[in-house]
């Protein structure tokens, strides 16, 4: 019900966040929409010393275009993710993964920069940043570095996050002509979170091919990864029925897929494979309707 | 160690030293006397804490009241045109006019996010409706009064719009 | 009642609504009193436990800590948590308000922390040190049932609280004659009631008056009043309890709880008010949880359908204390087994055990929705395998509307119904035949579309005396005051459904004033005369009824008072408008308020007629009532992840006469959602050493707007004559009538696979693996059915 009592800075830039991350080191935890943190905190899961609240650094809420490539600031909200035009245009999957994350309040509050951070193996942005080859910036005193989302989900609740480090941004590369993707998610029924998420980006070629094929996966396992195997069996390929359950059997090898009270490893295994196929037929529906 | 604050609630100003850990619901009910707004868990899923906090609905029991300092906060006392009148909002008209609720807990919240999806939607279809209001757990009604409310009040919004 | 009602029967808006949607109701968190302290209870850890040691040391030293008590320094002062069930060779399982050696269950107190404000509070809990020395817990309710299952409590034999039996007709002989024996078993899972508002007491002393004040959200003012009296062995006549704003009750409410007794004693110990709020947590661990039955049918039948015989065994997991109702709760389900059928030779079985859990009790139908979920699972189960339709097989075995009263096996009298009529209605209004049609040929393109009915009948307007654990009466009030306004105090004790309307409207036609004329008072015990309160769909049958006779006597006294007055024979006069009219003659007429002035000036009063307007009735009913009707759930399986998708959902009802239209619809389509809940996705799960792995809103799962479909809900209208508004009550229907529908219209779905059953929730791996084993058995009857 109750946070544990703690220290509280509330920095204005992202300079005086990072020497403050540097200082408290373990004892601190960052706040930004507080949509992880804070229900972890009240059930007394964590109890950090120190809370730095990075929520009103303003240069850490923007959407814009950079290099062609589509550059989100970690405290871009779901809702605004849900709701840009640049990113509905740019990068359409973000919009609709955003738009299955919580609810309303939950949109409203949580940011995209929160999210990833937490490393939940069951939060949906992971499918869609491994899909896209999305990159996360994070800077430390010492300076920035960029990460490729799918090296920067480690394992349950673990990313690449070293301690003094901040999400800054996440770099999303720009989509090709004739792409199109997909978000299809199992919810858990109590808590909304993914079952099991599987995120699609694809491109056609003018011959009608795969000219790209991407599948990220949440909800499966401890991390979220990309289904290269399945990919393989796509890439260079007409898709067709046949083709896409071909490659849908593949989403989880190799993978050991959790298990919990809702559902079982088989079950999950089982439902990846069928979502998986069901985002990729849903992106090249759209990719289709584009070219038409 | 407390922090001061300073937030506007229903169109007034508060000054307050709080404690960094005070969460928005508690300075709300405990502090600012506000109990309109209730508390029905701890892990942010239930939505009867929900208030307005810059306009978007916002579940008061996973904010701290600092991170609150200086926003413009909207609870369900608020929401009325002129409490002192009478005069009632007409999401909150719907909900007695269409018998949007039952037991009254979880309708202070549910009537915030309402507000919100008809100033984002004024003519939201009903599964638009459903899927606004699935950060709100009602156990009385089942639902439907509660997607006909707002259904009507979004007849009456734009009536009076026009 | 007057031949034309201006209120009665029609949609009126509540009167609650204008201070909840303001937000300016008052639960009991709401209100503050000065001095308040907030108290904690230390809860175990272990569903099964000794305690070793407790160690308040740094807790009571701790800043802000005004008191740390455990139940060596209580449990002389208050006496355990009551049960009203009386049942015969009932072994004692009581429940003390802390546990002193031993817990039983996860979530069950060892200590209380009282501080001056929440978050100190919430600290020190952190801070109490306890001991304990795991023991073997006791979960599954059929182990618990051998001979060689480890205890619940050391101090009994064994963990069979009881056994119950009742039997009616010829069991042998129909068992002898039928065709066919079938069998099934099935379980009604255990729920957990989860209403909105947690539990909350607060309580302040006045010793100079020699007052207890309590403030509960209770569904019981009265009952919990007498019962904290008797806990605090105190005098009841210095305790009020007040229920304020009640944030939904459902049963859970329906009861007394340790919190209630220990805020009373430490506010009256400490001298200052003591106020108590449930986390979530704690409510999903200690409160009440519903259902938890596990029940073997063997239904007798002939070929063509008829049912003969119905032998019932029924596991009952009651946890491990009784609360108020507890070890009472299945036998309800004994008794209502027969459902809505010809059922003439019936046995029931029932076996009470005792767990390492959370005490059941009585949740949203209480024993009924067990009942009509075994039998209405059952019917469709036994029309599967004599491939009969479920809706002709229903058919056939109703009483026809010219048997009732009808007396069932079980020895009830079912007041009035036509089960037939409300069927067809829903098969009309869900277009039955055609949903047959569009299901084939949906089947022979590989989709799973299911059609699930359920025909309900359920037990209401609890009820006589004779058959109740502590009165089934009801009281009320009704008071006209010099200025023409009108009190009415009642002994029910609503919390959302709605009665300061209804009962308004009541008396509003009756008296022939306008609805906000009435004020209805409710849930304070020094205002209102002893009650029994809300649940059981009782308020409006039986507290209605109570109303209805008041203002019959007063409507009596008016008229007497206003023919002396206008020298007319009171018999040929009304009330109508604020008038006392003449019948014969429209324009001999006289205000009400000067009748209402005569009455309180005395000085002109008829012979015999006493001064004031003020009269009481208890009414006790002569029997129950019993509301019916039928359900048609459609839905779709998704067959590669087993997600069920309800595509729509028609109810029909029955509950007699309809007070309120709109709240009566309220009150069903409340119901539907939550079994639908109990049916696709609500289920408590505790694990092997007793941890319930399903305790917040993250793991449990209740139905959102967004999980349901638009429901079509109608009525048929059969008056009950066990009270005189005819009304039959409907605050359980839709919890009792749905969940068999859903289930029926999901193995349905899958009955072509040779899917017979399915336990309770619909959850989808347990569906797809239904549908995988069923698809890959080598000699399944999907093959067969082709």
């Amino acid at each position: 019900m109750i946070p544990t009592a703690f220290e509280y800075f509330a920095p204005k830039s992202l300079d005086e966040a990072l020497r403050l991350v540097e200082r408290h080191g373990d004892e601190a935890k960052l706040l930004a929409g507080g949509h992880s943190l804070l229900p972890l905190m009240k059930l007394r899961l964590s109890v950090p010393r120190y809370v730095i609240d990075i929520g009103r650094i303003k240069s850490l809420r923007s959407i814009r275009e950079d290099a062609g490539a589509l550059v989100i600031g970690a405290l871009t909200t779901h809702h605004d993710m849900e709701t840009s035009e640049l990113v509905g245009s740019r990068c359409p999957l973000l919009a609709e993964t955003a738009a299955e994350i919580g609810d309303v309040q939950v949109r409203n509050r949580g940011t995209v920069g929160g999210s990833l951070a937490h490393g939940d193996p069951a939060a949906d942005y992971p499918a869609a940043m491994v899909a896209l080859d999305a990159e996360i910036v994070v800077a430390a005193s010492s300076g920035t570095r960029r990460i490729r989302a799918e090296d920067f989900f480690v394992d349950l609740l673990t990313t690449q996050l070293r301690p003094g480090e901040i999400v800054t941004e996440v770099r999303v590369p720009a989509s090709p002509e004739m792409s199109g993707s997909a978000y299809c998610k199992l919810h858990q029924p109590a808590s909304g979170f993914a079952l099991v998420g599987a995120a699609a980006q694809i491109a056609l070629d003018s011959n009608g091919k795969l000219a790209s094929v991407a599948i990220g996966m949440t909800g499966v396992a401890v991390r979220a990864y990309r289904a290269r195997a399945a990919e393989a069996v796509l890439a260079g390929n007409k898709p067709s029925g046949k083709l896409l359950a071909e490659a849908a059997e593949k989403v989880a090898d190799g993978i050991e897929p959790l298990a919990d009270l809702h559902a079982s490893a088989a079950y999950r295994r089982a439902v990846a494979s069928v979502y998986a196929r069901r985002a990729l037929e849903t992106a090249i529906s759209r990719a289709n309707e584009r070219k038409a | 160690m407390s922090v001061s604050i300073q937030l506007r609630v229903n169109g007034k100003t508060y000054q307050s030293a709080v404690e960094p850990r005070l969460l928005l619901i508690h300075y709300l009910r405990e502090v600012l006397g506000l109990t309109g707004s209730h508390i029905g868990c701890e892990t942010s899923l239930c939505g009867t804490c929900t208030v307005l906090v810059n306009g978007r609905a916002v579940k008061s029991c996973t904010m701290l009241a600092v991170q609150a300092d200086g926003a413009e906060i909207t609870t369900i006392e608020g929401l009325s045109a002129a409490p002192e009148a009478g005069g009632l909002h007409p999401v909150q008209q719907a909900f007695r006019e269409k018998h949007g609720l039952q037991c009254g807990f979880c309708t202070p919240g549910m009537i915030l996010s309402a507000v919100q999806l008809l100033g984002d939607n004024p003519n939201p279809g009903e599964a638009e409706i459903r899927r606004a209001l699935a950060g709100n757990l009602c156990r009385c009604t089942g639902y439907q009064h509660i997607i006909e409310s707002v259904r009507y009040a979004a007849r009456k919004l734009r009536s009076q719009k026009r | 009642m007057a031949t034309t009602t201006k209120y009665v029967g029609k949609p009126v808006k509540r009167k609650e609504d204008a201070r909840l949607i303001q937000g300016i109701a008052h639960y009991v968190d709401d209100r503050v009193l000065p001095g308040m302290l907030y108290l904690g209870v230390v809860r175990s850890p272990y569903a099964h436990a000794r305690i070793r040691a407790i160690d308040t040391e740094k807790a009571r030293t701790a800043a802000g800590v005004v008191a740390v008590l455990t139940a060596a320094d209580l449990s002389q002062a208050i006496g355990p948590v009551p049960c009203a069930a009386q049942l015969p060779d009932l072994k004692p399982a009581p429940r003390p308000v802390l546990a002193l050696d031993e817990v039983l269950f996860v979530g069950e107190g060892v200590a209380v922390v009282v501080a001056t404000d929440p978050y100190t509070l919430r600290d020190a809990l952190d801070l109490v040190d306890v001991d304990y020395e795991a023991l073997t817990a006791v979960v599954d309710p059929e182990k618990a049932a051998r001979k060689d299952s480890p205890r619940v409590h050391d101090s009994l034999a064994d963990n069979i609280a009881y056994r119950w039996e009742i039997e009616g007709g010829d069991l042998r002989k129909a068992f002898r004659q039928a065709d066919r024996v079938l069998k099934l078993r099935m379980t009604n899972q255990r729920v957990i009631p989860v209403a909105m508002e947690c539990r909350a007491a607060l309580a302040e002393y006045d010793r100079g008056d020699d007052r207890l004040t309590l403030w509960s959200s209770s569904q019981i003012p009265h009952l919990l009043r007498t019962q904290i009296a008797s806990m605090l062995k105190i005098h009841e006549s210095s305790v009020t309890v007040i229920v304020p704003e009640v944030g939904g009750g459902f049963g859970s409410k329906l009861n007394v709880y340790p919190e209630e007794a220990l805020v009373s004693y430490l506010a009256m110990h400490l001298g200052r008010p003591v106020k108590w709020i449930e986390s979530r947590r704690e409510n999903f661990l200690a409160t009440i949880h519903g259902r938890d039955q596990i029940c073997e049918m063997e239904f007798a039948v002939q070929r063509d359908g008829t049912l003969l015989g119905l032998r019932a065994h029924i596991i009952a997991d009651l946890g491990a204390y009784y609360q108020l109702l507890t070890p009472l709760i299945p036998t309800l389900s004994g008794l209502m087994l027969c459902g809505c059928y010809r059922l003439p030779n019936v046995r029931v079985e029932i076996t009470g055990v005792l767990t390492n859990k959370m005490s059941t009790d009585a949740y949203r139908g209480a024993g009924r929705p067990e009942a009509t979920y075994f039998i209405e699972r059952g019917i469709d189960f036994v029309a599967a395998e004599l491939k009969k339709d479920p809706a002709e097989l229903r058919r056939k075995n109703f009483p026809k509307s010219k048997d009732f009263p009808y007396v069932t096996a079980t020895g009830l009298i079912y007041d009035t119904a036509n089960y037939q009529a409300a069927m067809d209605l829903a098969l009309q209004k869900a277009g039955y035949k055609k949903l047959r049609r569009e299901q084939e040929a949906a089947r022979k393109k590989g989709r799973y579309i299911g059609i699930g009915l359920s025909s309900y009948v359920e037990i209401c307007g609890m009820g006589p005396s004779s058959a109740m654990p502590a009165g089934g009466w009801e009281s009320a009030t009704v008071r006209i005051e010099p200025t023409g306004s009108v009190r009415v105090l009642t002994g029910s004790s609503p919390h959302g459904q709605g009665e300061e309307t209804t009962f308004a409207q009541i008396a509003a036609d009756f008296l022939g004033v306008g609805i906000e004329d009435v004020a209805v008072i409710h849930g304070n015990t020094s205002i209102v005369p002893y009650g029994i309160g809300t649940f059981g769909s009782r308020s409006t049958a039986v507290g209605g009824a109570a109303l209805y006779r008041c203002l019959e006597k007063l409507r009596d006294k008016l008229l007497k008072i206003a023919g002396h007055l206008m020298q007319e024979d009171p018999a040929k006069l009304v009330l109508r408008g604020k008038q006392v009219v003449s019948r014969r003659d429209a324009h001999k007429s006289m205000p009400l308020l000067d009748v209402i002035s005569a009455a309180y000036m005395a000085k002109t009063l008829p012979e015999g007629v006493e001064p004031g307007l003020d009269e009481t009735d208890f009414f006790e009913p002569s029997n129950f009532t019993y509301p019916f009707g039928t359900h048609v759930a459609v839905v779709e399986v998704d067959p590669e992840t087993g997600t069920v998708k309800l595509l729509k959902y028609v109810a029909v009802d029955d509950c007699g006469n309809v007070i309120n239209p709109l709240l009566v619809e309220g009150q069903v389509q409340g119901g539907i959602v939550q079994s639908i809940g109990q049916a696709l996705l609500e289920e408590a799960i505790y694990d092997e050493q007793g941890q319930l792995l399903t305790g917040e809103l993250t793991d449990y799962a209740v139905p959102r707007a967004a999980d349901i479909p638009w429901l079509e809900t109608y009525r048929t209208v059969t008056p009950t004559p066990v009270n005189p508004l005819g009304v039959k009550g409907v605050g359980e229907a839709g919890t009792i009538g749905a969940t068999p529908a859903l289930v029926n219209a999901v193995v349905d779905a899958l009955s072509r696979l040779g899917v017979r059953h399915l336990d309770m929730p619909m959850k989808r791996e347990r569906v797809w693996k239904a549908i995988r084993d069923a698809s890959s058995a080598p000699s399944g009857r999907a093959r067969k059915a082709k």
